[in-house]
């Protein structure tokens, strides 16, 4: 049997019912994303769909097959970037061999020609399906990417005194950030207490405590003092259970009672509302 | 072989590490300041490494080391002028030179050996 010629007969089949396919595999398709796309938005992108489908299928239209791809890549694009499930996703092309399937119950003697209409959505599955994860990694590098230069700033609290408020887990890539960046601002202000606030570090096991130690340990060695502070009480039980020590590096519950802290150390004197 | 030359004001021995530190220079420096501190009975020992850009295990054990002897002399060791990148080596070594004191410049350091003393 002659792939080509079944696949054009199967064209012009489809040619014919248009209508009632694209009906049923609307249905399909809007069932499966349960309200989140009006019927007449899908209706739309689906008849766009399918008679690309058909072109391609045809085999006379050459630029038919390019254009397929370029919109399925688009459309399970914008699936991805707006949070649809990889299955929603691939559904909207698996629903079409459904619908078709159910207008050719009867019609037995079309098999060799849907098959090879099966076997050319099945690719267009994979193709959206590759579309659709290439599309989340890419979201998701932009988005560590942000975060990276979101989470690192180093500001001057007070003359000879700056702090770091960390947000976000601490790892390796982190701390070097941080530790760079707060060495520079040491060196540039010739500041000689620096604040590490936790408030924003969601747990301190012993690697973020490993982490926050190595950087204390390399603003010491020029000539700075660090005071941790921001620790939370769960965070307290956690280092505490896990036996993390800060040693001889001073820790204080708030932003405020390090910078009194080092205000102190600096030699001046300080009223907190509340102490004696 | 580079020297490194120790300078004395007042109870302070004052060295500057303007070279490129050899393994040898280092423990030549270690060997003349503890001449010096025996000769001048100096209080405290500030050593400058602003212009040194790299230093290896090494030379960061014969750091820890010159405070070590100052010590034993009832000297004070106070390294100074540190950069942010040899800092980061050194905690990447596992040297914290805990022993040595340290200051951001020259003027905080001698601050820091008037205060205690």
């Amino acid at each position: 049997m002659d792939v080509d010629s079944s696949q054009a007969r199967m064209a012009a089949y489809m040619r014919d019912h248009q209508d009632k396919v694209v009906g049923r595999w609307t249905e399909l398709v809007v069932a499966s994303l349960r309200g989140r796309s009006s019927a007449a938005e899908v209706r739309r992108e689906l008849d766009d769909l399918y008679s690309l489908v058909v072109r391609a299928m045809s085999g006379a239209d050459e630029q038919a097959a390019g254009e397929l791809t370029a919109v399925l890549t688009e459309l399970s694009g914008s699936r991805a970037r707006n949070g649809f499930t990889p299955r929603e996703t691939a559904l909207g092309v698996f629903a079409l061999k459904d619908a078709v399937y159910e207008l050719m119950a009867d019609a037995a003697d079309l098999v060799p020609e849907f098959l090879a209409f099966s076997r050319m959505i099945d690719d267009l599955g994979l193709l959206t399906f590759e579309t659709y994860a290439s599309a989340r990694e890419r979201i998701i590098a932009d988005q560590s990417a942000a975060m990276l230069e979101l989470s690192t700033p180093v500001m001057r609290l007070w003359e000879g005194v700056i702090a770091v408020p960390l947000v976000g887990t601490l790892d390796s890539a982190r701390t070097q950030l941080v530790m760079e960046k707060l060495l520079e601002t040491l060196v540039a202000t010739g500041a000689d207490h620096a604040v590490l606030d936790i408030t924003g570090v969601p747990t301190v096991d012993t690697e973020v405590a490993q982490h926050l130690l190595k950087t204390m340990s390399a603003a010491r060695l020029l000539g700075a003092e660090c005071i941790v502070s921001g620790i939370r009480p769960q965070v307290a039980q956690t280092m505490v259970s896990l036996g993390i020590e800060f040693g001889d590096i001073a820790t204080k519950a708030t932003l405020a009672d390090a910078l009194a802290h080092a205000l102190k150390r600096n030699g001046q004197r300080i009223d907190m509302p509340g102490s004696a | 072989m580079d020297r490194v030359p120790i300078l004395k004001i007042g109870t302070t021995l004052f060295v500057s590490i303007q070279i490129d530190l050899q393994d040898e220079s280092v423990v030549r420096l270690q060997e003349d300041l503890a001449d010096e501190l025996a000769a001048t009975g100096a209080r405290g020992v500030i050593i400058d490494i602003t212009a040194v850009e790299i230093v290896d295990s090494f030379i960061g054990r014969m750091l820890a080391m010159i405070g070590s002897i100052s010590r034993l002399f009832d000297a004070e060791t106070v390294l100074v002028g540190m950069r942010p990148a040899v800092a980061i080596t050194l905690t990447e070594l596992g040297l914290s030179l805990r022993g040595v004191r340290t200051a951001l410049n020259a003027e905080k350091g001698l601050k820091l050996l008037n205060g205690s003393a």
